[in-house]
């Protein structure tokens, strides 16, 4: 189309200006910008539509369990074994509801559950500033670095008679080997939310303008929340184990009777229902609290971000 | 209905006036004397860059990839600093565009103008209605609440627009901004950007490979070689090269002819 237009001038194919605005598109009145681009900004912009409650995310765990509790069942009703060494759903149900009626239960689950969350509290308190301060400067990430990480591999079960010679029994005995599960996770996972952040982000804060504590508040945080959260849910998930470690190793004393003791009791009775019921109880008590606290933060944090497309949860 | 009136007769006045800017020159905003950068014992990235962009100028900065347009970018910024030579730039630095986006992904559209309001120091008060303003400004005051992956390409380089304007910096720094949009949404870009110029009197520094984009948008075309970088060649931009296709053509063609000798040159 050009070529008819400029007749006189040979010009290479590359300078016809195709993509140059055509003067036609400039003499546009504002009011027919301002409509093109609303029409381009609708077109190439997804329209959000809000999924509705999906009845299958509830239906679909429970089938599961329905299947794994049914398989228990048979195994047990073909009678390998005896009964009293391996329970069938039925009878661990039955030692449930028997610990149930003697508050055995409750006030196990309930010394746990406090254990656990003051623990874990401590922990988040302790672990945050240290996390950060290991993730911005730079000779302390050096230097405690690879302790730190190496701490999240050693067992934090092989704290305990270090605690018990040290604290006696006594819940301090506890809570610090929780400590020592869960302060070095939460510090790994903030490190590395920290370590993940684009290096763009920092970028753009500079040129806006931020101090160095305006840098750390508006874009080092809110940039490594996800990592921070992963590490939070990670934590406690460290000092839930550790913290069931400690009550099976240490009993007595000044120590309250948590969820470990239960276990612990179970086995020194030899009685596979209480010994179930336990392990039941524990597993239903970290699944509640993964369900109700970190799967909602975790989602939110990550959908409003715009990386739950394409995922599967 | 009236501002649209308004701005519609504003326009060609404006338009004589940057014509006028482009040949008298009004004080230097930027000013560039035998600027080098070479990053550690490497080769020289730049070697003796002199440039002098004037307030409220528009100038496109033309190159071949590995030219050091980005690098000098970061020298007037501030974010990197010259190995030789010296610059002179306003005291509290440049705003700056980048080819992504770089919208903080947890702030809302308006959040993000507003982080950029905040950080200036602007009262908390004032901020929700000028960051308002400033996306109305780029015909994005209905996203405000829109989160950064929800919008597409375009309209979250015109929140960067946006940002980059609530910095309130005479100069702004342009890096390939439109490089990874349609041709579209890149021609709207295009009127949208020298509208907010028109209306703002920015001085822009504005880099790209794209010589149809640099004619059409600058008032001055600088051509950067390659290893290392340096300004080899200008042209001025003229009023007529905007409104006669044929003359444009033309221009744009010995730009490329030159900047295709220059790639040559490493053969």
């Amino acid at each position: 189309m050009p070529d008819t237009a400029l007749p006189d001038t040979a010009l290479p194919d590359t300078a016809l200006p195709d993509t140059v605005t055509s003067p036609l598109l400039k003499g546009d009145s504002a009011e027919d910008m301002r409509s093109l681009e609303a029409g381009l900004d609708s077109l190439q912009s997804e329209t959000a539509h809000r999924r509705k409650l999906d009845l299958s995310r509830m239906l679909l765990p429970v089938a599961a369990l329905l299947v794994l509790v049914l398989a228990w069942q048979f195994y047990v009703s073909l009678g390998f074994r005896r009964r009293d060494q391996v329970p069938g759903p039925l009878d661990v149900l039955g030692s449930l509801g028997v610990l149930w009626q003697a508050g055995t239960a409750q006030e196990a689950i309930w010394t746990s559950l406090q254990r656990g969350f003051v623990g874990f509290a401590i922990s988040i308190v302790v672990a945050t500033p240290i996390g950060l301060l290991l993730s911005q400067v730079h000779f302390l990430r050096r230097a405690f670095g690879p302790l730190v990480s190496g701490l999240q591999v050693l067992p934090s079960v092989a704290w305990v008679p270090a605690a018990i010679i040290w604290f006696g029994l006594s819940d301090a005995t506890v809570y610090f080997v929780m400590f020592m599960g869960a302060i070095p996770s939460i510090i790994n996972g903030l490190i590395s939310g920290v370590d993940q952040i684009p290096p763009q982000y920092r970028r753009v804060g500079r040129i806006l303008g931020a101090s160095r504590w305006e840098m750390a508040l508006h874009v080092v945080l809110p940039a490594a929340l996800p990592g921070y959260v992963g590490g939070l849910k990670q934590g406690w998930a460290f000092s839930w184990r550790s913290l069931m470690a400690a009550e099976i190793i240490a009993m007595g004393g000044t120590l309250g009777f948590g969820l470990g003791s239960l276990l612990e009791q179970g086995r020194q009775l030899a009685d596979m229902g209480i010994v179930m019921s336990a392990i039941l109880v524990i597993l239903f008590v970290g699944i509640t609290v993964e369900l109700l606290v970190f799967a909602p933060v975790e989602k939110r944090l990550l959908r409003g971000r715009g990386l739950l497309a394409g995922s599967t949860r | 209905m009236t501002d649209t009136l308004t701005q519609a007769q504003v326009l060609p006045g404006t338009g004589a006036r940057r014509a006028g800017d482009g040949q008298r020159g009004g004080a230097p905003a930027v000013v560039l004397e035998n600027v080098g950068k070479r990053f550690g014992a490497g080769p020289a990235v730049l070697a003796d860059v002199n440039a002098t962009v004037r307030q409220g100028e528009f100038v496109a900065l033309l190159g071949a990839s590995g030219c050091g347009k980005s690098t000098l970018l970061n020298i007037i910024s501030g974010l990197d600093v010259p190995t030789s030579g010296a610059l002179e730039v306003p005291s509290d630095g440049a705003a700056f565009m980048f080819q992504d986006s770089s919208l903080f992904p947890w702030l809302s559209a308006g959040g993000n103008v507003e982080l950029a309001l905040k950080l200036r120091g602007v009262g908390r008060a004032e901020r929700k209605a000028r960051a308002r303003e400033l996306l109305e400004l780029v015909n994005l005051g209905h996203a405000a609440d829109k989160r950064p992956h929800e919008l597409s390409g375009g309209m979250r380089q015109r929140v960067a627009l946006a940002r980059s304007l609530a910095q309130d910096r005479a100069v702004l720094l342009m890096d390939e901004p439109f490089a990874a949009l349609d041709a579209i949404t890149r021609d709207l870009l295009h009127n949208e950007l020298e509208r907010v110029w028109q209306e703002t009197g920015r001085t822009i520094i504005f880099v790209t490979h794209n010589v149809r984009e640099a004619v059409r948008l600058g008032q001055r075309v600088l051509l950067l070689s390659s290893r290392p970088g340096t300004v080899v060649a200008q042209w001025q931009v003229s009023e007529e090269h905007r409104t006669d296709a044929a003359k444009a053509g033309e221009l744009t063609g010995r730009i490329t002819a030159r900047l295709r000798e220059e790639i040559r040159r490493h053969a």
